[in-house]
């Protein structure tokens, strides 16, 4: 039986079954030990395309994509799209259509406009990987974060999680929250008024939140941070300084959650803009095991949508 | 051959109240009586049982996108997709390019829907050259040439000092002014409605308040200036109570709404396909509610279709790219006979005056009532006829409508233009 994930591919997390993710992080959870053995490969993808398409800069997603490739035996074929066509005024649609010409199993794609991969899902029949559009998901991201969350955590239930700083132009926060909700977790959002629309509390009944970080992080079992997405915001919400004293995670606040707490980051980070030097190298920070855990997720998810 | 005989047909005239099975004779182009079983001599004949007889619907806001912009629209097409929809007057928007901010461009569409239009065009002249929003436009003189009102759509009069001079002038020469109500400022990279299906969405949101700001500033200057003052496709429900507000203080003031905005809801928005992508964008269910509570309590005071082509290649980008607008014409009759007639929301008479007397009476236009001596325009539809709405049949050059495959019940039949019969539906 072919699923909606194999027919449409990875859109978002919103419209995935609970029981469609718990599969994807029981396979990923396998594939984890496999990156201490850099030589290991399967043949599951043997003459499988997949074209990574980049419609914006990226470099760990990519990459941890091309290797998931790869390690499935699939043959990976990655296009940064401002170097390309792209750049010519050739549209969307004739990219794909062209893309789609030369018959790849799937397509793995990140955009800067919200909806672009649902877009095109509608005229492809290739499934299409959402890499990432705009300011709406990223849902590779957030079954990755689940993934080190549970290397930390017995489960996803119950735990109380704080996601802060720019939450209205973060995509990684709209699939974490979508993806945390499903499985009950309690989450609190929280940044600057501005970057922090009242309306995400519609988004699930487990939202809550606040504009004081203090609060936020209060017997926090995960606290995630946001990159400030400068090139998102269309008006500075405050000064850098500001919005640091404010809203960037210190150790003081590090002590306000549990004391086991996860401290996680999508990357890049910005040391002294979002968290300071000592919480991103401390004990609680599991940043690296983040990018580790994006390859095993990637595996399972192509694996998934094509095997 | 301007002599026509409908026959049979329920004739609805809310001028006057008629609402009887009689025959409407035009002659020579213009109606020249009403009643039971007309002369029995050699006419032609068209027979309308079973539908609904009634003036010639007028939609008061469409872009023809002539001059300047022909691959979407011409007025040769614009003015067929209205007779399909039931239309015998349309009134065509000034944002074209040039902009139609002089005579000369007035008289160059009044003499080209002369040539090629088989329905009524009367143009809307721009408020400030160019839509700029810094100096009023040639607004005299485009009066002479044929303008009935004056409109910035889609580039709204930031400036209100200009915004009343506006207003002055246009008491002076007896026409309107219509306004898009938005503040550019808070709508600014806007593309869907402000709310909680724009924060999932992750699309950047239009607030309800960048409308309803521009419509309070609107009314009062209308008092201020006591013109005459039309808000264009009015979406909130906010502007709804402003509009009930001010025509209660007696102000010369009205508004039209569109058949998407009562329709459908920004829930829509969640396949991110740009057909639903306009200017204002599609509200909630609580503005819905209170547009159609306006619309049946007599707020509204005309549907208007806001058709606004678009070529293919526009609406075919990322969301965030495309083009503000839809196609409407076609389906307006469609929309507003399933979700307001047969929903109980209105009666057929009162769906009639929104189409006839209401735009009309806005914009003094003689036309929109079946008496003796006036134009021969005349609108046939069936009230339960389901139909398919198909897109890709649309006699527009655009194709970007959200009501393609849209099921209706009731629609166009038949289309009269001073007893030219100028669109027949299909087989019937």
């Amino acid at each position: 039986m072919t699923t909606a994930l194999q027919t449409a591919g990875l859109l978002d997390i919103e419209s995935l079954d609970r029981s469609e993710i718990e599969s994807i992080l029981e396979r990923a959870h396998f594939f984890q030990p496999i990156q201490k053995e850099s030589f290991r490969r399967f043949d599951t993808l043997r003459g499988k395309m997949i074209v990574n398409l980049f419609y914006e800069a990226s470099t760990r997603t990519r990459v941890s994509f091309e290797i998931a490739a790869r390690r499935l035996g699939a043959d990976a074929v990655s296009i940064a799209a401002q170097a390309s066509s792209v750049s010519k005024g050739e549209s969307l649609v004739d990219t794909l259509n062209t893309l789609a010409a030369m018959r790849p199993n799937a397509i793995v794609m990140r955009h800067s406009a919200s909806g672009a991969p649902h877009f095109l899902a509608r005229y492809l029949a290739i499934p299409i990987i959402n890499a990432g559009d705009g300011t709406h998901e990223h849902p590779t991201q957030a079954l990755l974060d689940a993934l080190t969350i549970l290397g930390r955590r017995p489960k996803l239930e119950g735990l109380r999680v704080a996601i802060i700083g720019d939450i209205a132009h973060s995509r990684v926060a709209r699939s974490n929250i979508h993806l945390l909700a499903k499985f009950d977790a309690e989450i609190v959002l929280c940044g600057p008024p501005s970057l922090l629309p009242r309306e995400l509390a519609a988004l699930s009944p487990r939202v809550h939140l606040s504009y004081d970080i203090n609060e936020a992080v209060r017997g926090a079992d995960v606290i995630m941070m946001l990159r400030v997405q400068l090139e998102r915001q269309h008006e500075a919400p405050m000064s850098a300084g500001e919005y640091f004293r404010f809203y960037g995670l210190r150790p003081e606040h590090v002590a306000r959650a549990k004391p086991d707490v996860i401290v996680m980051h999508p990357g890049p980070i910005n040391r002294g803009r979002e968290l300071s030097s000592e919480v991103a190298d401390s004990q609680s920070s599991v940043i690296l095991n983040q990018v580790e855990n994006g390859i095993a997720v990637r595996m399972a998810v192509l694996e998934r949508i094509l095997a | 051959m301007k002599d026509l005989l409908i026959t049979g047909g329920r004739v609805i005239d809310p001028s006057s109240g008629l609402d009887v099975e009689q025959d409407v004779l035009i002659r020579d182009g213009r109606i020249e009586a009403i009643g039971p079983e007309l002369p029995n001599e050699p006419i032609r004949r068209l027979d309308a049982r079973g539908c609904v007889v009634a003036p010639g619907f007028i939609d008061m806001h469409v872009h023809l996108r002539e001059p300047g912009i022909e691959h979407a629209e011409t007025i040769e097409s614009g003015a067929r997709a209205a007779a399909a929809g039931g239309f015998t007057t349309i009134c065509c928007m000034p944002n074209t390019l040039p902009v139609n901010d002089s005579a000369t461009v007035t008289s160059y569409i009044v003499q080209r829907a002369r040539e090629v239009a088989i329905v009524n065009v009367f143009p809307i002249g721009a408020i400030t050259k160019g839509s700029l929003g810094e100096e009023l436009a040639a607004i005299g003189s485009m009066r002479e040439a044929g303008i009935v009102a004056i409109s910035d759509d889609g580039r709204p009069v930031m400036n209100a000092r200009i915004m009343r001079r506006a207003m002055e002038l246009a008491r002076a020469l007896d026409i309107p002014v219509i306004d898009h109500c938005e503040d550019l400022n808070l709508s600014s990279g806007g593309d869907m409605n402000e709310g909680a299906e724009s924060v999932r969405l992750g699309l950047r949101g239009i607030p309800s308040a960048s409308e309803e700001v521009m419509v309070a500033r609107d009314l009062l200057l209308a008092e201020v200036t006591g013109a005459r003052f039309h808000v264009a496709h009015l979406s909130t429900a906010h502007s709804v109570g402003m509009v009930a507000f001010a025509k209660a203080r007696s102000l010369d003031v009205s508004c039209e709404v569109t058949p998407h905005h009562f329709a459908i809801t920004d829930r829509k928005l969640a396949t991110y396909d740009s057909n639903y992508k306009m200017k204002p964008p599609l509200r909630t269910q609580a503005d819905i509610d209170a547009v159609i509570e306006g619309i049946a309590t007599g707020v509204v005071d005309a549907i208007a279709t806001d058709h606004a082509p678009h070529a293919g290649s526009e609406k075919m980008q990322e969301f965030e790219r495309c083009p503000f607008g839809i196609t409407g014409l076609e389906t307006a009759i469609g929309l507003s006979l399933t979700e307001l007639v047969h929903k109980g929301r209105i009666s057929v008479t009162r769906m009639v005056e929104l189409f006839t007397t209401g735009p009309a009476g806005v914009l003094k236009l003689d036309r929109g009532a079946l008496k003796g001596g006036a134009p021969g325009d005349v609108t046939i539809f069936d009230l339960e006829r389901e139909w398919t709405y198909d897109a890709q049949q649309s006699l527009s050059k655009s194709r970007n409508s959200p009501f393609d495959g849209y099921r209706f019940r009731g629609g166009p039949i038949a289309t009269v233009v001073a007893g030219e019969i100028v669109w027949q539906r299909e087989g019937g």
